[in-house]
């Protein structure tokens, strides 16, 4: 399922990108002013083989730059390459597998957790089933029960365990412990520390400064739609907070009207 | 066979009843008795006109070309209906227009190419406008209903698509739970026919005096027309939208959500 050893590649790289939120598509009459800017000029590397984690206050654009590596959304200009290619040139659907996605909140389907497992391998067999849902720390008894029963954590790592199927080589991880307990949440970072222990490459986005401090192989912190440089990035890892960085962000960097990012989704 | 003709006279001993809700409405201060006025008139003005159109349109001989014009005329009525009772649904207008369109024309190929009925004006344009009036309330529900699951269920839908499924495998439990429900109220009304209230063609030819067996075989005939209309236009709809609601690239787009 997880190779042994990091992939080839050079991993995601971000080449200034800049995300300005759409406005809804039955919505009548033009929109007042520019649309808010979300991410404003971001050029970023997640290497290969790591465990990256990408840390901001909500609104800093941390979920829009994970849902731009597998196409969720789309930069408004700029470019994600995977491995050197533009993820805008890859199918959609296979470029979705091999960067597989874990949301805020456990995404659960109708039915048995054998029955979400099919979402993402649709002829797997109950044994196989079993020992995936194992590798991420649940009993393998609970393949036949259904995924409405699960708590939140578990609901969880079936969810981790239902990306994997996918063969990915990178996980990204979407604020994906923010809406569970400490016991929880502590277990979902050991089963990710495993996985990124093991060659996958890992993208972890946290509003929490302890976690990503805890977990990073190498942190990024962002504010306001942007990466900070490393010197305001670790005295908010001091502080953990990231009360500082609105004084370290220079401005509006392109004078077109850039708004409040904190109207785009977290 | 008796003609039932009341003629004037007996519409304006109608009237009566509109006083009666006129006196209730103010007796009770309903404040209703302008809109009571309004609608009695508008209903008056509006049922004199299309029936002074139908008497031209059934000129001897009918004109079969102004009967299909007066259908067309009907799927563009109703599709701004659908725009405006959906305003959340994008291009509503448009699918509406395609999904009417194609609903009239299999339904009427249907009713008129097995000889269900005979091909002229005067049973073309009753049997459209059942076809298209009932068609048009099934459109708004299931197109409202579609966005209304794909805005709700988004987290799904993306995970779904996260997970690398195709945008109609991930949008595919959605919309036919969006389908289902603009379908069963048809199926229900379908079931219970006759139970509760006579139904409109049934009751207006037995007013016209003809004999009951003949007229439910009339109703049963347009129930069926109905319902396989109902579920034309809500497979059109449901499928046409959902591609709608996604880009070619399998994203699900941002999504308003109307309430009421």
């Amino acid at each position: 399922m997880v190779t042994g050893a990091p992939s080839p590649g050079s991993g995601l790289r971000f080449e200034d990108v800049v995300v300005r939120a759409q406005p809804p598509i039955a919505r009548r009459g033009a929109p007042v002013g520019a649309p808010p800017v979300i991410l404003d000029g971001v050029d970023l590397t997640i290497g290969r083989g790591r465990l990256t984690v990408i840390a901001g206050p909500s609104g800093s654009g941390k979920s829009t730059l994970l849902r731009l590596c597998n196409r969720l959304e789309i930069p408004t200009s700029g470019r994600v390459l995977l491995d050197d290619r533009d993820v805008a040139t890859l199918d959609p659907l296979e470029l979705r597998r091999r960067a597989a996605m874990v949301f805020q909140r456990p995404v659960v389907f109708a039915g048995t957790v054998l029955d979400n497992l099919r979402v993402a391998q649709p002829s797997i067999v109950a044994g196989d089933a079993a020992t995936a849902i194992e590798s991420v720390g649940l009993d393998p008894a609970l393949v036949a029960r259904r995924a409405d029963d699960l708590s939140g954590g578990e609901a969880q790592r079936m969810c981790i365990a239902r990306s994997l199927l996918t063969d990915p080589d990178i996980l990204l991880m979407d604020e994906a412990t923010s809406a569970l307990d400490i016991d929880a949440r502590l277990m979902i970072e050991q089963v990710t520390r495993s996985l990124g222990d093991r060659g996958l490459t890992v993208a972890w986005v946290t509003h929490d400064l302890e976690q990503a401090e805890r977990l990073a192989d190498r942190l990024v912190v962002m504010f306001a739609g942007r990466v900070v440089d490393d010197d305001a990035a670790a005295e908010a890892v001091a502080c953990r907070s990231f009360a500082g960085l609105a004084a370290a962000i220079d401005g509006p960097r392109s004078p077109t009207g850039r708004t409040d990012p904190a109207d785009g989704p977290s | 066979m008796s003609t039932t003709a009341i003629g004037l006279g007996g519409v304006a001993a109608a009237l009566v009843l509109i006083v009666v809700a006129l006196v209730l409405s103010f007796w009770q201060q309903l404040h209703l008795e302008g809109s009571i006025l309004w609608a009695a008139t508008r209903a008056a003005v509006q049922l004199l006109l299309v029936g002074s159109a139908l008497a031209v349109v059934f000129a001897q001989p009918a004109s079969m070309w102004l009967a299909w014009l007066w259908v067309a005329a009907m799927v563009v009525v109703a599709s701004v209906v659908v725009r405006r009772r959906a305003p959340e649904v994008p291009g509503a207008l448009s699918l509406a227009l395609v999904a009417l369109a194609i609903v009239a024309a299999v339904s009427m190929a249907v009713i008129f190419g097995l000889g269900i009925f005979p091909l002229e004006a005067q049973a073309i344009i009753p049997i459209a406008g059942m076809i298209i009036g009932n068609s048009m309330g099934a459109t708004v529900v299931v197109s409202r209903r579609v966005v209304g699951e794909l805005s709700d269920k988004r987290p799904e839908v993306e995970a779904r698509l996260a997970l690398g499924q195709s945008w109609s495998d991930a949008s595919r439990p959605y919309v036919r739970q969006a389908m289902r429900t603009a379908l069963l109220p048809q199926i229900e009304s379908t079931k219970v026919v006759g139970l509760i209230a006579l139904p409109g063609a049934m009751t207006g030819l037995i007013l016209a005096g003809v004999e009951p067996r003949d007229a439910v075989l009339v109703q049963l005939a347009v129930m069926y027309l109905i319902l396989g209309s109902v579920a034309t236009s809500v497979t059109v709809i449901g499928l046409g939208l959902s591609r709608r609601l996604f880009t070619s690239d399998h994203r699900l787009v941002r999504l308003e959500r109307v309430t009421g």
